[in-house]
């Protein structure tokens, strides 16, 4: 009686109905926070199950099922009867139709079916077709042929890791100079770098395409690569501020052992900075996967040189009235990207942080 | 800034004549090193640029002889009913478009900044996800899903009582809500920076609002917002200019459906003009064309950021 009587007291204590209140109030904004993800996220869901659905089951109307459902059947004497779920004096029964009858119909209870045919009196069309879940993973297959993923896939790999490598080359090299060197007008120089990033791609575009065709590079992967051996503001801007942050002390330290300036930036600069080069590496190859235009405009009259991205656009315009080729391609085409960001996320969305807030 | 005043320290300690020397060396190597982006920007950007103006004067067709028209590219860029109403378009779909951008995003870092939430890890890495998403697989994700029959979307809003929901991307109406859906999943760096400028701000500011008895709404208003207004700038700047360059979504709604007025973007009429009809000449006159408008709003956005946007360190 005692004790009882102090954990009610203990219960009913300011306390503990404010810290109860506490505990209420994050529980109440963490699943407000999931149910918000999970609606950000249902896109994902609807192209995962219309790519399960084979086109047979693409009777697609409103009053479809979002799930792969195929008709249960049983075979009863050598042919297939659909079983549909009758309403009987025992209860809902699941029983292969037979024979329909507009009065009255025959079925046999697939779990006893020596007892022969049941009589059941109805309309059959009343009754409901049981539907199992059957998920159709062909689809996958067949798209990964039909629009050649093998080819496209290789071409997007040399396009993103040629580009990678000279992204990575002229970026640490300008970023080094930016950090290091005493250049006269460094700053406004920077500044013009910087004034790139908001300048609209449009301005360059035509004379930059000219320049390509009349070199003969239209319809090759050149340029889609070789101006990426040039350097570009956000990854110069990351890596000179990753490189700021590296005390001098240690390529002083090497300058007096006699290191030469590649030296300093090959044995000190570089192993000190692998988080900020990962970083920029993984910028370029999703950029480069994901790069739409250039390709479009470098690459429509080259079937056999288009990366992922035109590639499944064109294969999708082609397939337009097979949803369920189209999102099996949408998701094959966005698999590697992601499996990037999850494995590499922290050094990520760190390089995210330093380009987007320092500036 | 650093690097001249440290070498010139090193310089002044060595104090003999090869000190010059090092300078001069270093100065050699700094150019050196800087070359790529000098030749870079010399020919992918500052001649482009200049040729671009260059070109708008000009008829030029690719493979054909280009000749001096004066002025009459401009002349039509002012009178074509088409670019006007593409232009019309993108304004239209930007008034929509720009606050939701920042809005969105802001609204989602504020939720995962909060104390109450628990999991933010991986809140935040799920909520960033649909970013690395490919465009192309995106805009097909999204047809799909705003699909007038089919559609999740459509198919919850009739569950929830809404009996005949709109048929997003076929309805002049919707369409650019619903394309303003589909930018949703293109929010992913605003969000993250916006958030790392969340968690910068000193806890100290907070604690002395409440001291003052602030509501979470005031201390967002009057701390939060200020302090990370450098951010916001900077994405507001960005989203304007990634507005300009809007393509791949009205691209492939306009190919897999009809092609439709209301998808008919500056960037994407800039294309059919120059790969399409290969009016080369005037397609330059619409890219400096836009670079005009780019260059005045960002000055303008710039010009109204003294009263909005504040900085804790001084000018940066």
């Amino acid at each position: 009686m005692a004790g009882n009587s102090i954990s009610r007291s203990v219960n009913t204590s300011p306390f503990y109905s404010r810290q109860l209140r506490g505990f209420t109030i994050k529980a109440l904004i963490t699943l407000f926070a999931f149910m918000i993800l999970i609606v950000y996220l249902l896109p994902f869901g609807n192209m995962v199950l219309i790519s399960l659905r084979s086109s047979d089951m693409l009777a697609l109307t409103q009053d479809s099922s979002i799930f792969p459902l195929i008709p249960v059947t049983y075979s009863y004497e050598g042919k297939e009867y659909p079983i549909v779920e009758v309403p009987t004096d025992n209860g809902v029964q699941q029983w292969a139709l037979v024979k329909k009858g507009r009065q009255a119909s025959q079925f046999v209870d697939p779990a006893n079916p020596d007892a022969g045919l049941i009589d059941w009196d109805g309309n059959w069309r009343i009754l409901t077709e049981v539907q199992e879940f059957s998920p159709y993973f062909d689809n996958y297959p067949t798209a990964w042929e039909e629009a050649n993923f093998p080819r496209m896939f290789g071409n997007t790999l040399v396009i993103a890791v040629t580009g990678m490598i000279g992204t990575l080359l002229s970026c640490i090299s300008v970023a080094y100079a930016f950090a290091r060197f005493p250049i006269p007008g460094k700053n406004i120089l920077f500044i013009i770098l910087i004034g790139t990033i908001i300048l609209p791609s449009q301005v360059t575009l035509i004379p930059t395409y000219a320049f390509f065709a009349s070199i003969g590079w239209v319809g090759s992967w050149l340029p889609l690569i070789v101006p990426h051996f040039f350097a570009n503001a956000y990854n110069v801007f990351l890596l000179r501020q990753y490189f700021m942050t590296l005390p001098r002390e240690l390529d002083e330290a090497a300058m007096i052992d006699g290191a030469g300036p590649f030296r300093v930036l090959i044995s000190v600069i570089i192993p000190q900075s692998w988080a900020a080069i990962i970083a920029v590496g993984i910028f370029h190859f999703v950029f480069a996967w994901n790069d739409f235009f250039g390709p479009l405009i470098y690459l429509l009259s080259k079937p056999e040189l288009q990366p992922i991205s035109v590639g499944v656009q064109i294969f999708n315009f082609q397939y337009g009235p097979h949803p369920e080729l189209v999102q099996a391609t949408s998701l094959m085409a966005m698999v590697l990207p992601l499996v990037i960001f999850f494995f590499a996320q922290k050094v990520f969305m760190r390089g995210i942080v330093i380009t987007g807030v320092e500036k | 800034m650093n690097s001249q005043s440290a070498s010139a320290g090193v310089a002044a300690a060595q104090n003999t004549p090869r000190a010059w020397s090092i300078e001069k060396r270093q100065r050699f190597w700094g150019w050196v090193f800087l070359s790529p982006w000098i030749v870079g920007f010399t020919a992918f950007t500052a001649f482009p640029i200049a040729a671009s103006l260059l070109f708008s004067f000009m008829d030029f067709k690719i493979g054909e002889e280009m000749h001096w028209i004066g002025l009459k590219n401009w002349q039509t860029l002012v009178t074509d009913p088409i670019t006007l109403q593409s232009l019309g378009v993108t304004i239209k779909f930007g008034l929509i478009a720009l606050p939701v951008s920042i809005l969105f995003p802001l609204a989602l870092a504020a939720l995962l900044n909060s104390k109450q939430v628990v999991g933010k890890p991986i809140l935040r890495v799920l909520f960033y996800m649909p970013y690395m998403v490919p465009a192309i697989s995106g805009v097909f994700i999204w047809q799909s899903f705003l699909n007038g029959q089919t559609g999740w979307l459509n198919r919850i809003l009739r569950l929830i009582g809404i009996v005949d929901p709109p048929n997003w991307l076929f309805d002049s109406a919707w369409i650019h809500s619903a394309m303003v859906l589909i930018g949703l999943w293109g929010v992913g760096n605003a969000m993250l920076t916006m958030l790392a400028s969340m968690q910068g701000v000193p806890t100290e500011l907070y604690e002395a609002a409440d001291v003052d008895g602030a509501g979470p709404f005031t201390k967002f208003r009057k701390i939060t917002f200020p302090m990370i207004s450098p951010v916001i700038l900077y994405n507001l700047v960005l989203t304007t200019i990634g507005l300009m360059q809007y393509f791949v979504v009205p691209f492939v709604i306009s190919s897999t459906t009809r092609s439709n007025p209301d998808t008919n973007f500056i960037n994407l009429h800039l294309y059919r003009t120059a790969f399409q009809y290969f009016d080369m000449g005037y397609a330059a006159a619409l890219a400096w064309f836009l670079f005009a408008i780019g260059l005045l709003l960002t000055i303008g956005i710039f010009a109204t950021s003294r009263r909005w946007v504040y900085y804790s360190g001084g000018d940066s």
